[in-house]
């Protein structure tokens, strides 16, 4: 059916079109032989196409543009049919004697924009005239179209000021009023297009509406582009005439297009003069008007109009703009009963936007912002519109673009608040642009105080906010959330070791909570970060010695103890084993031999207990051995036990070349370099020659195993080995 | 051949011109027969002043029982054709009994005649004033001649002429308020006004006014009416809503008017009415006439 419908308005289109090409062709004519009279006639006729009620707005367009051009041929004629003596008020006078309305009207503003042009009369005066004629057509699309060509002829010819029609003292307010009242008759015609024909048909009537609203709109276009507009006719009567329109005609799609033209059309300078009106139509809107999106809009304007040039920017001091647009908004949020949550949510970051780019030192404005929003959000619970979630990403996201600087956002108490509001998966992305904020920035987190605050707000990805959630998240999406928590571990730092203990202090409390997921990825950053400070107050203690210092490298040992030993609830042996020997590295810098070796012992406990891989085994013993080798702070009763653990393992492996490696590399322990007290050649030499057993071994079993002597690589390590101490003195003879 | 329709032919020819004929504004008459001539304008009051030239056909004399010339003004009724009431009748006697031999002219004047009614021509009845010679032939049949001309009067402008205001409507419908800016016009003249929509709960079209002229013959039993319509002028295209105005401006001049006419003789009237005509949707028309009184202002050019 709606095929049909379309079928045959293509069919009155073209029987429409060829109506009017015919008595466009006997106008020529008409016209080329100078003949007025038959011009007249075949043009009405003409003209009596655009009388049909059968084409939709589109359709009709594209015929008014025909006759459009038809008239611009016409006006040519009367132009010239003036020069050659017709007086122009009788051919005003004769158009008039047409029957029909229509094109009676298309005439009479075609021969008015010829009597403006002719300066017989004031152009104010035949505007006027025609603009009151104009009345006659109150069929809404007729009237649109008509009053649109009125328009369209009359552009040009506005007394404007400067302009050659320009007329007395109040020039620039005829033009004014002469287009705000083509504008006024417009949206009426325009509005009751809404209220006319049967219901069913709405919602094809609102897309025809949306088809002729640029119609409606152009009027606001020439008003901004009138000369004689200066700041105080806009405010005095150019804004509240629009605007009393724009709100009595209670039309959704009108208000909205039009308060949208309205921001668009005239200049940045007069919105914030006039921001006061502005807003306060607003909430007199109709609660269905998406007015979000206009405030956005104007908002949006603003801002970049703030961030245009500095020299603006006390303008917007002196008038007040912020405390006007929160007001406004907090008004027209309360007005709109059932505005969605992101629309709310929208303008709160939109006018949060706009405080970035003006006030971007009141960090009060901003938070005033957020805590506005947490108000409206209350009660709500969690939120699971995506869009306003989204709003809410770009309401945060936005302060720390502008700041580049956490500190800032921690400042704002009610940051965290609106975060809570977010759905667990937004809120972990939300806690990721955040630390990646301050990557970028490479912004150090300097007090405990804040350290805290940050933890609060990245919760997310702490710990487990709902126990009883099973984590769904992807392996590699978790993993890489916890790579920057570590990541930003390390951003934790302060020259000021007291603050930085306190910071410890707070990062530890923090991590623990994460549980045994979690720990695995911050528990190794932690300890880098204590032992970093550690080796700072060790350095410290050497440049000023005597003083008292409030925390001393044996509380952050004993803090890492007990961090490390939590990984053992994961369990992540190999790890805590890595990070234990660390801690004794650290320890033995310090000269604090006890520490050392308890480290030491609770790596060794590891290795027993939790360490079963032969694989992990191999690697962590070469570790053991590496870090032990390089440990002088131990007694020799100390060090006695720890090595002879330690080549005890080594003998134990599972694999022969294995051990035999292990023993070669435990030769290592009784000789260091530059302790002299240290170089044991006889336990060097006894090593070696055990290392040779092995590899002896290893060769045998593989002969039998594969019939095959297998290869020598393991004597070569040794040799290497033997030529190595040999140099140093440490063997005495070679077998 | 020339011979024989030499026989049927009138045996003079009468020529009638005006004193001032050159000069004098002439106007366009129809004729019986549909075609349009000019012919000479007078008022009352007027001298009408010419001469007659006979002229017999040549070679031929002409005898005759006098000659005169006659000036009348006649009302024909068209239900009664044919049948002229004369009004007006005034006679000059121009020759006593005689005969012509050759061309002779005679000069007539009638001073200040007095010619109350204009000229009309309508769709039931005709005032014409006519100029008659007649050559009276005793046995032959007379020789008679005709010279139409026109007689308009002028009338000065009223010196009272309200408006016409009147609020119309059908209950809980439609109210209207419609305003002529005058009673009385001029045949030039504009029609300014306006409609103003006080309720309009139905769907309407359009709004036309219309002129009407309603020209009444005859008297008592025998009065026959017709009424005309002469313009129809678009005022609205499309349905209003409650508080609108539309503006009226219909100029006058285009259309064929007369001034109102009351009580020719006691023959015939002449009346206009402005007739404001609403049309809805469904093509009913509501529609409120109102009287006008039209009149003939003296042209300033």
């Amino acid at each position: 059916m709606m095929a049909g419908v379309a079928e045959d308005e293509e069919k009155w289109l073209s029987a429409g079109i060829t109506g009017l090409q015919q008595n466009a062709f006997y106008m020529h004519r008409a016209l080329d032989s100078n003949n007025l009279k038959d011009a007249l006639k075949y043009s009405a006729q003409m003209l009596s196409e655009l009388r049909t009620s059968r084409l939709s707005p589109h359709k009709y367009y594209e015929l008014y543009m025909r006759a459009f051009d038809e008239l611009r041929k016409l006006e040519m004629f009367f132009k010239e049919e003036t020069n050659r003596g017709c007086s122009i008020v009788e051919l005003y006078e004769l158009v008039q004697h047409a029957g029909n309305i229509l094109p009676r009207l298309y005439l009479l503003c075609t021969v008015g924009s010829v009597y403006i042009r002719s300066k017989e009369a004031p152009a104010k005066d035949v505007l006027k005239d025609l603009i009151e004629m104009c009345r006659g057509i109150q069929h809404p699309v007729r009237g649109l179209f008509l009053r649109s060509y009125l328009s369209q002829v009359s552009r040009d010819k506005l007394p404007d000021i400067g302009s050659e029609y320009e007329g007395d003292a109040d020039t620039a307010m005829d033009a004014v009023e002469f287009v705000l009242q083509n504008f006024t008759e417009m949206n009426k015609l325009w509005v009751r297009m809404q209220h006319q024909g049967p219901a069913r048909d709405k919602e094809k009537r609102e897309k025809e509406r949306s088809e002729l609203r640029d119609l409606v709109g152009k009027n606001l276009h020439v008003l901004g582009q009138i000369e004689g507009v200066d700041l105080d006719m806009y405010r005095e009567t150019v804004l509240p005439r629009v605007l009393e329109q724009v709100v009595n005609c209670k039309d959704e799609i009108a208000q909205y297009y039009l308060m949208d033209c309205v921001i668009q059309v005239f200049p940045d300078e007069y919105h914030l003069q006039t921001l006061e009106t502005l807003l306060g139509a607003c909430p007199q809107l109709q609660p269905s008007v998406d007015i979000k999106t206009v405030l956005a809009g104007l908002m949006e304007r603003l801002s970049n109009y703030a961030a245009s040039s500095a020299e603006v920017l006390p303008t917007f001091f002196q008038v007040e703009a912020f405390a006007k647009l929160n007001i406004a908004i907090g008004k027209v949020i309360e007005a709109q009963d059932d505005m969605p949550i992101y629309g709310a949510v929208t303008l709160y970051a939109s006018l949060l936007t706009f405080t970035l780019h003006v006030h971007p030192d009141r960090l009060d404005y901003v938070d005033q912002i957020l805590g506005a929003c947490v108000k409206k959000l209350s009660g709500k619970g969690k939120l699971n519109d995506s869009k306003a979630t989204k709003q809410i990403v770009a309401l945060l996201s936005a302060p720390l673009e502008k700041y580049k600087d956490i500190d800032t956002a921690l400042k704002l108490s009610n940051y965290p608040h609106v975060m809570e509001y977010l759905d667990n998966g937004t809120n972990k992305e939300m806690s990721n642009v955040i630390i990646q904020s301050i990557m970028k920035n490479r912004t150090c987190i300097s007090t405990a105080e804040k350290v805290e605050a940050l933890f609060e707000l990245i919760k997310g990805l702490i710990k487990d906010i709902d126990e009883n959630l099973q984590d769904e998240l992807d392996e590699e999406d978790f993993k890489e959330e916890q790579n920057s928590v570590a990541r930003l571990i390390q951003m934790l730092y302060t020259d000021d070791t007291e603050e930085m203990m306190k910071i410890i202090h707070t990062v530890r409390k923090h991590i623990l909570t994460g549980g045994p997921k979690r720990l695995p990825f911050t528990v190794p950053p932690f300890a880098f970060s204590a032992l970093k400070l550690v080796r700072r107050l060790q350095s410290q203690n050497e440049n000023v010695s005597g003083e008292e210092v409030a925390a001393t490298p044996k509380d952050i040992f004993q803090i890492l103890m007990q961090t490390i030993e939590a990984l053992s609830s994961v369990p992540a042996p190999e790890l805590a084993l890595r990070l234990y020997l660390q801690c004794a590295e650290a320890a033995n810098d310090c000269d604090l031999e006890p520490v050392a070796y308890e480290f030491f012992t609770q790596a060794y406990i590891l290795y027993e207990e939790e360490i079963s891989d032969s694989k992990a085994q191999v690697t962590s013993i070469h570790l053991i051995i590496g870090t032990l080798q390089r440990m002088h702070a131990f007694g020799v009763e100390n060090r006695d036990t720890l090595t002879h653990k330690a080549t005890g393992y080594s003998s134990k492996l599972l694999k022969k070349p294995d051990q035999c490696r292990a023993v070669y590399a435990c030769s290592h322990l009784f000789w260091l370099d530059e302790h002299n007290d240290m170089k044991d050649g006889e336990r060097v030499m006894l090593c070696l020659k055990r290392a040779l057993r092995i590899a002896n071994a290893a060769q045998q079993m593989a002969n039998a195993t594969r019939g095959s002597s297998g290869s020598v690589v393991l004597f070569i390590e040794i040799l290497n080995k033997y030529l190595y101490f040999y140099e140093k003195g440490g063997v005495a003879d070679y077998r | 051949m020339n011979y024989i329709i030499g026989a049927f032919k009138p045996a003079c020819h009468i020529s009638i011109t005006f004193f001032d004929g050159k000069s004098r504004k002439q106007v366009p008459s129809k004729k019986e027969n549909g075609q349009t001539l000019m012919v000479p304008l007078f008022q009352s009051q007027e001298n009408i002043v010419g001469k007659i030239s006979i002229e017999p056909v040549s070679g031929k004399k002409v005898e005759h029982n006098g000659i005169k010339v006659e000036l009348l003004g006649q009302i024909e009724m068209y239900f009664d054709k044919g049948n002229f009431y004369d009004f007006t009748s005034l006679v000059r006697e121009l020759d006593i009994p005689g005969e012509l031999y050759e061309q002779k002219t005679y000069p007539f004047e009638f001073s200040s005649v007095e010619m109350p009614y204009e000229t009309y021509n309508g769709v039931n009845v005709r005032l014409r004033y006519v100029l008659k010679v007649t050559i009276n032939r005793g046995y032959a049949g007379s020789i008679v001649e005709y010279q139409d001309f026109v007689v308009r009067n002028y009338t000065p402008p009223p010196s009272i002429n309200n408006s016409i205001k009147m609020e119309v409507g059908i209950e809980d419908c439609l109210h209207i308020e419609f305003e002529y800016n005058k009673s009385k016009y001029h045949l030039k003249d504009v029609i300014i006004g306006k409609i103003y929509f006080l309720l309009v709960r139905i769907k309407l079209k359009n709004m036309d006014l219309e002129i009407r002229r309603r020209e009444s013959t005859g008297s008592g039993a025998n009065t026959h009416v017709e009424t005309e319509t002469l313009a129809k002028f678009e005022l609205m295209d499309g349905a209003p809503v409650r508080g609108e105005s539309i503006p009226i401006r219909l100029f006058l001049s285009p259309y064929e008017l007369t001034p109102t006419y009351q009580n020719i003789n006691n023959k015939f009237s002449v009346k206009y009415y402005l007739n404001l005509v609403l049309v809805d949707e469904e093509d009913r028309r509501y529609f409120k006439q109102q009287e006008i009184t039209m009149l003939r202002l003296a042209e300033t050019s």
